[in-house]
C-alpha cells in the first residue's frame, strides 16, 4: 500500500514538473496555435545554465534556479522577436519545419559545447534522501518540486484570471484584431507571454535534471510529452494542461513500475485513443483553430 | 471552348511527358555508368528519393502533414528483413512487394485515425504511431533484434539471376528500377481524375466535398498508397544494406524526410528526387566540415528555408533555367514552378 502511495507521490511530482515544462507550450501551441516543437530546447537551455553555474562556478542551487529562468526567457524573447513572430501566420508545415530545425541546431550545439554525456546538477545535501510521512517514503527533492510547481501553478492561474495582463492575454488570444482595436499591444503581449513560457520551461529544465536526466537529446526525447500535455489537456484554460500533466506523470511512473516491459507503449496508445475520441483534448472547450 | 473542355485540355497538357523529364531520367541512368565507384551512395539517394516521393503524395497532393512517415518505412524494412532472415520469401522482388503491402495494410488501418481532425491532431497521431512502433520493436526484441537490429540477413539473387554484389551495383540498378516503375505509377495517379480530386481536397476540403468528391475515401486511398511506397523504400533499405535496426522508426528519419521534400519542392513529384540528391550532398558536405555535428547545419538549412520562404526560394533557383528557356526557346518558362502551401 505504501509503495502505491510513494509511486503516486512520485507521479505527482513528475506530473507537476511536466506541467511547468510544458505550460509555456500550452500558450504558444494551445492558445496562439503555433506548432513549436522546439519548446524542449528552451528547457534544455535552462537546465544547462543551472548545471554550469552550480557545478563549475559553485553557485548555490537555489541561486541558480532564477538564472535558469531568466536565461531561457532571454533566449526566448530574442528568438521570438527575431524569428518566431514572422511565422505566426504561416502554415503549420512551415512552423513544424522551422522548429525542428531549431531542435536540431540546439541538440548539435549543446553536444558541441558540453559533450553528449548526461549532466548531473550537484544538489544541496538538505535535498537528498527521503523521509517518512505515515510510513510513506517522500523524497525531499520531489517534495521541493511539488511545492515550487504548485506555487507556480497557483500564481499562474491567479495572474491569468485576476490581473489586467491576464485579461489582455485572453483577449489577444480570443480575437487579436478586436484586441488591438481596443488598444492592446498584441505583439507585445504575445512576446512577453512567449518569453515567460520559455522561462518556465528553463526553470523546469533545471529542476528536471535530477529526475528526467539532462543530455543534448532532451528536446527530442521529451518533445512528445510536452505535446501530449497540451493536446490532451486542451487549450481552454490552464487547468486542462495541469490535469493532463498530472495524469501523464502518474500514468508514466505507474506504468514504468508495474508494467516495465511495456515501456512508453501505454502512454502513446492512450494519447492516440484520446485524440481520436476527443480531438480538442480531454478538457477542451472550443475547437482548435 | 467550354470550361470543362478547357480544364481537360490543360490537365492533359500537364500529363504529357516533357523533354525535361526524359532528360532527368536519362541523366539518372547516365550517373549509373558515370560513377561506377559510387553505387552505394547513389543507392541511398534513390531510396531516399522514393521515400520522399511517398510523402510528396500525401503532403504535396493531399495536404496531409505527417511527422511519422518513418513508421511505414520501418514496417517495410523489418518485413523485408524478417522475410529474408527466416527464408519465408527468398525472392527479393516478391519480398519487396509483400513488404510494401504490409506497410500499405498499416497505412490503411491508421488512415482512419489520420484523416480525422486538424493538422495538429494529425501531427500528433502520426508521430505517436511511429513512436509506438519503435517502442513495440524495442519491446519484442526477440523478433526484431532490439537495438542490435536484425543480423545475418542474406539476400538471394533477384529473380534468381542477379546476385547482390559488394559494390552495390545490382542493388543500385534494382533500386533505380523500382523507383522508376513506382514513379510511373505515381505520375499516372496524380494526373488522373483521382489525382486532380486530391488537389481539390488539398485546396479546400469543404468545397471539394460540396462538388461531390468523397473526401475521406480519397484521403484513405492516397494515404494507403503512400504507405505502400514508404514500405517499398524501407524494404529496399533492408535488401540493399542487409540491415534493419530500430532507427528505421526514428523521428529524425521523418524530420529529415520533410526537409528532403521541402528542398526539392512539393507537389510535382520530382521534388523528392531532386531534394534527395541535394540533401545527401549537403549531408556529405557538412560531415566533411564538422563530422559529428552535421545535424546543426541541417537544422540551419531548415530554419533558413522557412525564414526565406519556400516559394521565394524556388523562384530564385528556377530563375536561371527559366531565363535560359525564355532566351533560347523564345517562349514562356516551361519549368514547373512548385506551388506554395496555403495556410
Amino acid at each position: 500500500m505504501t509503495a502505491v502511495l510513494t509511486n503516486l507521490f512520485d507521479g505527482i511530482a513528475y506530473g507537476m514538473l511536466l506541467f511547468v515544462l510544458a505550460c509555456g507550450l500550452a500558450v504558444t501551441l494551445g492558445l496562439m496555435n503555433f506548432v513549436n516543437l522546439a519548446h524542449g530546447a528552451f528547457a534544455m537551455t535552462g537546465g544547462y545554465v543551472c548545471a554550469v553555474l552550480v557545478n563549475q562556478f559553485g553557485w548555490p542551487f537555489f541561486a541558480a534556479l532564477p538564472l535558469a529562468f531568466i536565461s531561457s526567457a532571454v533566449v526566448g524573447i530574442v528568438l521570438e522577436r527575431l524569428l518566431y513572430r514572422h511565422l505566426y501566420t504561416r502554415s503549420h508545415l512551415d512552423q513544424v519545419l522551422f522548429s525542428i530545425g531549431l531542435v536540431f541546431m540546439s541538440v548539435a550545439a549543446v553536444d558541441y559545447i558540453t559533450g553528449s554525456q548526461r549532466v548531473f546538477i550537484k544538489l544541496p545535501s538538505m535535498l537528498e534522501g527521503q523521509f517518512d510521512v505515515l510510513g510513506v517514503g517522500v523524497g525531499r527533492y520531489r517534495l521541493l518540486i511539488v511545492v515550487i510547481c504548485g506555487l507556480l501553478t497557483a500564481t499562474l492561474q491567479l495572474v491569468l484570471a485576476r490581473t489586467r495582463f491576464g485579461s489582455r492575454l485572453r483577449a489577444a488570444v480570443d480575437d487579436p484584431r478586436a484586441a488591438s482595436g481596443l488598444g492592446i499591444n498584441v505583439p507585445q503581449v504575445f512576446a512577453f507571454t512567449f518569453a515567460f513560457g520559455c522561462g518556465l520551461a528553463g526553470l523546469g529544465g533545471a529542476l528536471s535534471a535530477e529526475i528526467l536526466g539532462l543530455d543534448p537529446y532532451f528536446p527530442l526525447k521529451f518533445m512528445i510529452y510536452f505535446l501530449i500535455v497540451v493536446t490532451v489537456g486542451g487549450s481552454s484554460s490552464i487547468t486542462g494542461p495541469f490535469l493532463a500533466s498530472l495524469l501523464l506523470g502518474i500514468g508514466d511512473v505507474a506504468g514504468k513500475y508495474y508494467v516495465p516491459k511495456m515501456g512508453p507503449f501505454v502512454i502513446y496508445t492512450l494519447m492516440i485513443v484520446i485524440l481520436i475520441w476527443r480531438p480538442n483534448g480531454l478538457f477542451g472547450r472550443t475547437a482548435m483553430r | 471552348m467550354t470550361a470543362q473542355a478547357d480544364i481537360g485540355f490543360h490537365a492533359r497538357r500537364h500529363a504529357r511527358w516533357h523533354a525535361g523529364e526524359i532528360a532527368f531520367w536519362l541523366l539518372a541512368l547516365a550517373c549509373a555508368f558515370a560513377f561506377p565507384s559510387r553505387y552505394l551512395i547513389m543507392t541511398e539517394i534513390v531510396r531516399l528519393g522514393l521515400f520522399a516521393l511517398s510523402i510528396d503524395l500525401i503532403l504535396g497532393y493531399a495536404g496531409i502533414v505527417s511527422l511519422g512517415h518513418a513508421a511505414f518505412f520501418g514496417i517495410g524494412a523489418y518485413s523485408a528483413g524478417l522475410l529474408a532472415l527466416h527464408g519465408i520469401i527468398n525472392e527479393p522482388l516478391l519480398a519487396l512487394i509483400v513488404a510494401g503491402l504490409g506497410a500499405a495494410v498499416l497505412g490503411f488501418a491508421t488512415s482512419f485515425l489520420v484523416i480525422r481532425g486538424v493538422d495538429l491532431t494529425r501531427l500528433m497521431v502520426t508521430l505517436g504511431i511511429a513512436l509506438l512502433l519503435e517502442a513495440l520493436a524495442e519491446r519484442y526484441s526477440d523478433i526484431t533484434g532490439g537495438t542490435d537490429g536484425l543480423q545475418g540477413i542474406e539476400m538471394q539473387p533477384i529473380l534468381g539471376l542477379f546476385a547482390f554484389d559488394m559494390f552495390g551495383r545490382t542493388g543500385f540498378f534494382y533500386s533505380l528500377a523500382a523507383l522508376f516503375l513506382l514513379f510511373l505509377l505515381a505520375r499516372r495517379v496524380v494526373h488522373s481524375p483521382f489525382g486532380l480530386s486530391l488537389r481539390a481536397i488539398k485546396n479546400n476540403p469543404l468545397r471539394a466535398a460540396a462538388i461531390g468528391i468523397p473526401v475521406h475515401k480519397r484521403l484513405i486511398a492516397i494515404y494507403t498508397l503512400a504507405a505502400f511506397y514508404a514500405g517499398i523504400a524501407g524494404a529496399l533499405f533492408t535488401q540493399t544494406t542487409a540491415l534493419a535496426s530500430l532507427d528505421v522508426f526514428a523521428f529524425e528519419r521523418s524530420a529529415d524526410l520533410l526537409l528532403v521534400l521541402i528542398i526539392g519542392g512539393t507537389g510535382y513529384l520530382y521534388g523528392g528526387l531532386i531534394g534527395a540528391v541535394v540533401f545527401r550532398m549537403l549531408q556529405e558536405l557538412f560531415s566533411i566540415i564538422t563530422p559529428q555535428y552535421w545535424q546543426f547545419w541541417i537544422g540551419l538549412v531548415l530554419v533558413v528555408i522557412v525564414m526565406v520562404g519556400r516559394g521565394r526560394l524556388h523562384r530564385w533557383v528556377l530563375w536561371a533555367p527559366n531565363w535560359l528557356i525564355a532566351r533560347l526557346g523564345g517562349r514562356k518558362a516551361a519549368v514547373a514552378v512548385p506551388e506554395t502551401e496555403g495556410p
